[in-house]
C-alpha cells in the first residue's frame, strides 16, 4: 500500500502543485477583467453622437460653448490681431510648441475642449467680461493656468494645450464635432 | 474556563458552543489599561462611534437618496425637505464627516505625540493610516452625492489627479469616469462605492483593534506596563470616561447639526451641477486642505499629485523615520518642540488650502510644504543624535520612589503635571 515516496513522484507532485496553481492564476485573472473593465466607458457612451454647430452668426471677436461629450467646446471667432498674434508667436519658450496653423483648420475660427489640462475645469475667457489671462485667451482660475489666443498654455501648472477635438467643416459656417 | 463563568446559566449555555461572552469580558472588562491614560486617549472610542453613526445614518439616507444625474440633488432636497426628520438625518451625515475627521486626526497627533507608533505597534499604525485613506475615499466619493457644484468639479478635478500619471494616466482616468467627463456612470459608481468602503473600514478597524489588544495602549510617559500594578481593568474605569468623553462630543456635536449645520460645508453645493462652469473658487471640504496646499504648491503637475500623496506615505513609513527609542514627548525636549512647529505647519497649510493660489500664499503654501516633508525626512532621523532625553520613571507606578533617588526624574514628573 504505502509506496516510497520516490525523486520522481516528487517531480510529478511539483508539476501538479505548479500546474494547478497557474490554471487557478489565469481562471482568477479571468474573471477580474471583466469586473475592471466594466468599469470603462459602455457601447452607448462610445456611441455618443456628434454635434453640429452653426457659425453663422458667429461674429468676430465672440465666443460660444457647445456641449460634446459631456464637455464643453469653445469656438471662437477670432479677430485679426488675435490671429496674427498667435501666429506670430515663436515656438521656442512654449512649454507644449504648437503652431497656431496646426491648431485651426480656418484661421478664423479656433475649436477647443473647454476644459483645462491640469485639473479639468472650464476656464474663463468666453464671455467679453471674462478674465483672459495674461495671453489674453483663456484663463483657468482654478489653479491660475493662462492660455493664448491659440489656447496654447503659456503660464500656470497646465502641461499641455487646450486639445483640439476632432472637427471638420460640412460648409465655409457648418462644422461638426466628433 | 471549565467551570461556570457568567451567573446567567443562558449566558453561560451559549458561551460554551460560542465564546463570545469570554471574548467581550476579556476585551471590554477585565482587559487590563493603563491606569494613567489621559483624555486624549478617548479619541479612538470616539471614532469607532462616530463610524457607526456614519454607517446608521447613511443606510437611512440611501433609502431615500437617487443616484442619477437628473435626480440626485432634487432627491437631496427631498430629504431635506419632505422626508420625514429627513434634514436631522443628513445633517447628521454630513456634520458627521466633519466630525469623523476632527476626532481621527486629534486620534493621529495624540499617537505623534506620545510616540504612540513605534515598536511594537507599527502595524497597529499603520492600520490607522490605511482607515485614514479609506476615510478620505469614502468622504469625498460621499461628497459627490448630493451632486451640487462643489461635488461636480470637486469630483472633476480630484479624479484629474490621475491624469498625471505617465503614459496611462489618461486611460485610468477615462475608466473612473466610466466615460469622457465626470458624468452618470460616475456618480453611480461612487454611490456604490460610498455605500461598501464604510464597511471596509469596519473591518480594517477591527484590525487595528486585534492588534491593540496584543500589547494594549500607549500611555502618556510612553513606558512599557511592567505589572498589574500599572493598569486597572478597562470597566469600569474606562467604559465611564469614554462615556463621559462620549457626552462631551455629542453636546458639541448636537450644536453643530442643530444651530451650524453648513458651517464647515460649502454654499455652493447648494447649486445643482453645471458641468459647463466651474465656479470661480473651488475648494475641497475643509479636512482635505492642507493636502490641497501641498497640490498646488508644486508647479508640476506630476510632483505635486506625489507630493500630496507622499504626504499621506510618510505616515506609513513614520515608525522607521523615527528612530528614538524614546516614545513619549515628555522625555523628549526638542521633538516636543518640533511636534509643535509641526502642528502649525499642518494647520498653516490648512488654511493656505483654502486660499486662491496666486502671490504670497503659494510662497507660503511652499515653505510649508517643504516644512511637513523636513520634518518627517530628515528631523526625525536626525532628532536622536543630538537630542538628550529625560530620564524614563522605573514603572507608570513607581515614579515617585525612584524620584527620591533621582532629582531629574523629579524634574520630569513636575513638568508633567
Ligand atoms: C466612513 C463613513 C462615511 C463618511 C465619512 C461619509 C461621508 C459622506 C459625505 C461627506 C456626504 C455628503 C454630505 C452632503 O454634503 O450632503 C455623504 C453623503 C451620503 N452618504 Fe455617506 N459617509 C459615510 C458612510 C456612509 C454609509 C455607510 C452610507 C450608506 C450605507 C452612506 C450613504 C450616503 C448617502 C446616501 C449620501 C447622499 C445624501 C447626502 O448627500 O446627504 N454614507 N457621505
Ligand atoms: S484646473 Fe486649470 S489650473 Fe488647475
Amino acid at each position: 500500500m504505502t509506496k516510497k515516496n520516490t525523486p520522481e513522484d516528487q517531480n510529478k507532485r511539483d508539476f501538479l502543485q505548479v500546474s494547478t496553481y497557474a490554471l487557478g492564476a489565469v481562471g482568477a485573472a479571468s474573471f477580474v477583467w471583466p469586473l475592471i473593465d466594466q468599469m470603462n466607458p459602455a457601447a452607448d457612451t462610445l456611441a455618443l453622437a456628434s454635434t453640429e454647430v452653426d457659425l453663422e452668426a458667429l461674429e468676430e471677436g465672440q465666443s460660444i460653448t457647445v456641449k460634446w461629450r459631456g464637455k464643453p467646446v469653445f469656438i471662437r471667432h477670432r479677430t485679426k490681431e488675435e490671429i496674427s498674434s498667435a501666429k506670430d508667436q515663436l515656438l521656442d519658450g512654449l512649454r507644449d510648441p504648437q503652431t497656431d496653423d496646426e491648431r485651426v483648420q480656418n484661421d478664423k475660427y479656433i475649436v477647443l475642449v473647454g476644459v483645462c489640462t491640469h485639473l479639468g475645469c472650464v476656464p474663463l475667457g468666453q464671455k467679453s467680461g471674462d478674465v483672459k489671462g495674461e495671453y489674453g485667451g483663456w484663463f483657468c482660475p482654478c489653479h491660475g493656468s493662462h492660455y493664448d489666443h491659440s489656447g496654447r498654455i503659456r503660464k500656470g501648472p497646465a502641461p499641455t494645450n487646450l486639445e483640439v477635438p476632432k472637427y471638420s467643416f460640412l460648409s465655409d459656417t457648418l462644422i461638426k464635432i466628433g | 474556563m471549565s467551570k461556570p463563568k457568567f451567573k446567567n446559566p443562558v449566558v453561560n449555555w451559549i458561551d460554551y458552543r460560542l465564546p463570545i461572552f469570554t471574548f467581550m469580558n476579556h476585551e471590554l472588562n477585565e482587559y487590563p489599561t493603563p491606569k494613567n491614560l489621559n483624555y486624549f486617549w478617548n479619541f479612538g472610542s470616539l471614532a469607532g462611534i462616530t463610524l457607526v453613526t456614519m454607517i446608521i445614518t447613511g443606510i437611512v439616507l440611501s433609502m431615500n437618496y437617487t443616484a442619477h444625474v437628473d435626480y440626485a440633488f432634487d432627491s437631496v432636497e427631498r430629504i431635506m425637505r419632505d422626508v420625514n426628520h429627513g434634514w436631522l438625518l443628513r445633517y447628521i451625515h454630513m456634520n458627521g464627516a466633519s466630525f469623523f475627521f476632527i476626532v481621527v486626526y486629534i486620534h493621529i497627533f495624540r499617537g505623534l505625540y506620545y510616540g504612540s507608533y513605534k515598536a511594537p505597534r507599527e502595524i497597529l499604525w499603520i492600520l490607522g493610516v490605511l482607515i485614514l485613506l479609506l476615510m478620505m475615499a469614502t468622504a469625498f466619493m460621499g461628497y459627490v452625492l448630493p451632486w451640487g457644484q462643489m461635488s461636480f468639479w470637486g469630483a472633476t478635478v480630484i479624479t484629474n489627479l490621475f491624469s498625471a500619471i505617465p503614459l496611462v494616466g489618461e486611460s485610468i482616468v477615462t475608466w473612473l469616469w466610466g466615460g469622457f467627463s465626470v458624468d452618470n456612470p460616475t456618480l453611480n459608481r461612487f454611490f456604490s462605492l460610498h455605500f461598501v468602503l464604510p464597511f471596509v473600514i469596519v473591518g480594517v478597524v477591527i484590525l487595528h483593534l486585534v492588534a491593540l489588544h496584543r500589547f494594549g495602549s500607549n500611555n502618556p510617559i510612553g513606558i512599557d506596563v511592567k505589572g498589574k500594578q500599572d493598569t486597572v481593568p478597562f470597566h469600569p474605569y474606562y467604559t465611564i470616561k469614554d462615556l463621559f468623553g462620549l457626552s462631551v462630543f455629542t453636546t458639541i456635536f448636537a450644536a453643530a447639526v442643530f444651530f451650524f449645520p453648513n458651517f464647515m460645508g460649502h454654499p455652493d453645493n447648494y447649486i445643482p451641477a453645471d458641468p459647463m462652469v466651474t465656479p470661480a473658487h473651488i475648494v475641497p471640504e475643509w479636512y482635505f486642505l492642507p493636502f490641497y496646499a501641498i497640490l498646488r504648491a508644486i508647479p508640476d503637475k506630476l510632483g505635486g499629485v506625489l507630493f500630496m500623496f507622499g504626504a499621506i506615505m510618510v505616515l506609513f513609513v513614520l515608525p522607521w523615520l523615527d528612530k528614538s527609542s524614546v516614545r513619549s514627548s515628555q522625555f523628549r525636549p526638542l521633538y516636543k518642540l518640533f511636534f509643535w512647529i509641526l502642528v502649525i505647519d499642518c494647520i498653516a497649510l490648512g488654511y493656505l488650502g483654502a486660499k486662491p493660489a496666486e502671490g504670497i500664499y503659494v510662497i507660503l503654501s511652499r515653505i510649508a510644504t517643504a516644512y511637513y516633508f523636513f520634518h518627517f525626512l530628515i528631523i526625525l532621523p536626525l532628532l536622536p543624535r543630538i537630542e538628550s532625553t529625560r530620564p524614563l520613571p522605573v514603572s507608570i507606578s513607581t515614579p515617585i520612589i525612584t524620584a527620591s533617588s533621582n532629582a531629574s526624574t523629579v524634574m520630569a514628573m513636575r513638568e508633567k503635571k
